[in-house]
């Protein structure tokens, strides 16, 4: 038996899952799997494409970035967090997962939640169905008209940019893009309980394709700028009516 | 940030949002919810969940609300959100969506209600492939039938059930 003792000459280069446990609180935990598998067992997305929670966190401590790196599960995967709820050890699969989808070259990624980020980052309203301030403008006066004809409702406003108003309210695109009589209903509630609100001309729009893209940049600015508009207003409560 | 939900709830305990389930006493309308991911598991977690119910119930009467098992924070995801209805991969979509088709197909329920339009959407799809078909609503729809100001022109996702019920004895509109 030789004597001289092993020596590990090369310095063992960082995994994929070493790059994501530096970016995340406590790593993650990703070190801290038990392979006990209550996040495969409970997830809707178990199966599709021979794959599931666990087998992610196993590819990633496994160092099998390649394998990782080019799995449409990371768009299977709806980052609904049930997983991470359901584990004892607490391991951060939903973040492993956005992470995944990061590691995509930006133009690869799915095309039409690239395309409705884009669409958001340049718009005024953040709106994904590219829809301007002007329209915005333009559909609510429309859906007041009617509203206004109502007994009970001729009073009804839908502010848009009124300051000090105590709520800024936001609301998903699809409403004054597709279904504008949708809109109608909440106003009444607001209406109905004297609630002081607005919404903004600009940021208005509720979805956040960005975030879904795993764009960091991205997302932050869609939100910056929703953020930005509550400020302008100085409004005391950003409610979220979806 | 705050979600209207907790505000809903709030409002009808306070009496400024005066909602009543008297109109689904005798037709027994039967009634679930989806708890959005986004607003209950990963952000406001089961007090949501319970404003939620408290401001459905009001509205439908509390026999005639089925809750989905497992629910609240322990609910499954439709399968719309983090942008699968964005994405190419549809058949998946459907496929994970078939765990919420069964939970909703086990209440019997006739409405399900999504207070979120990526799980309205997806849950409105997978109603298409179900054995018994339900109707999915917004929230804002069943508070304001309850309240006794829905018109029939506001009434696109109601069933054929709900089109005459409880309509303002004012509104003149036409269903659409």
């Amino acid at each position: 038996m030789s004597k001289e003792p092993v020596v590990i000459k090369k310095k063992k280069e960082k995994t994929f899952k070493d790059i994501v446990m530096e970016k995340l609180p406590d790593g993650g935990n990703l070190n801290a799997c038990l392979t006990c598998g209550t996040c495969a067992a409970g997830c809707p997305a178990t199966g599709l494409h021979g794959m599931d929670p666990r087998k992610i966190v196993r590819l990633a401590a496994l160092g099998m970035d390649e394998e990782l790196k080019k799995t449409p599960w990371a768009w299977l995967c709806s980052m609904c967090t049930r997983c991470v709820y359901a584990c004892p050890m607490n391991v951060n699969i939903p973040q492993l997962v956005f992470n995944m989808r990061a590691a995509w070259p930006r133009e690869e990624r799915p095309r039409g939640i690239l395309r409705s980020c884009d669409v958001a980052l340049g718009t005024d309203t953040c709106s994904a169905m590219g829809f301007p301030v002007q329209d915005f403008i333009d559909v609510v006066e429309e859906m007041l008209e009617g509203v206004r004809t109502q007994p009970g409702f001729e009073d009804l406003q839908a502010p848009i940019d009124k300051q000090g108003a105590y709520f800024l309210v936001n609301q998903n695109s699809r409403e004054p893009g597709t279904e504008p009589e949708e809109m109608i209903p909440l106003w009444k509630i607001l209406h109905m309980v004297g609630a002081d609100w607005t919404y903004s001309s600009k940021g208005w729009a509720a979805e956040n394709y960005c975030l879904f893209l795993a764009d960091d940049d991205g997302w932050k600015e869609i939100t910056r700028r929703a953020a930005e508009a509550a400020e302008e207003l100085g409004v005391q409560s950003f409610v979220n009516t979806e | 940030m705050e979600s209207i939900i907790p505000y809903y709830a709030r409002w009808i305990r306070e009496g400024k949002l005066q909602v009543s389930s008297e109109w689904n006493k005798n037709l027994k309308v039967k009634f679930t919810v989806q708890d959005p991911c986004n607003l209950v598991r990963k952000t406001f977690g089961d007090a949501l969940a319970e404003d939620l119910r408290f401001t459905l119930k009001a509205c439908v009467g509390e026999e005639n609300f089925i809750d989905m098992n497992p629910s609240m924070s322990n609910n499954y995801c439709c399968g719309g959100g983090g942008g699968f209805l964005q994405n190419p991969y549809k058949e998946e979509r459907i496929q994970y969506g078939q765990k919420k088709l069964d939970q909703i197909v086990a209440t019997a329920a006739d409405y399900c209600i999504t207070p979120c339009h990526n799980c309205h959407s997806q849950i409105h799809e997978l109603a298409e492939m179900a054995p018994h078909h339900w109707h999915t609503l917004h929230l804002w729809t069943i508070i304001c039938l309850a309240a006794g100001v829905l018109c029939r022109n506001e009434r696109t996702y109601l069933g054929d059930d709900l089109r005459e019920v409880n309509i303002p004895e004012w509104d003149e509109t036409e269903f659409l």
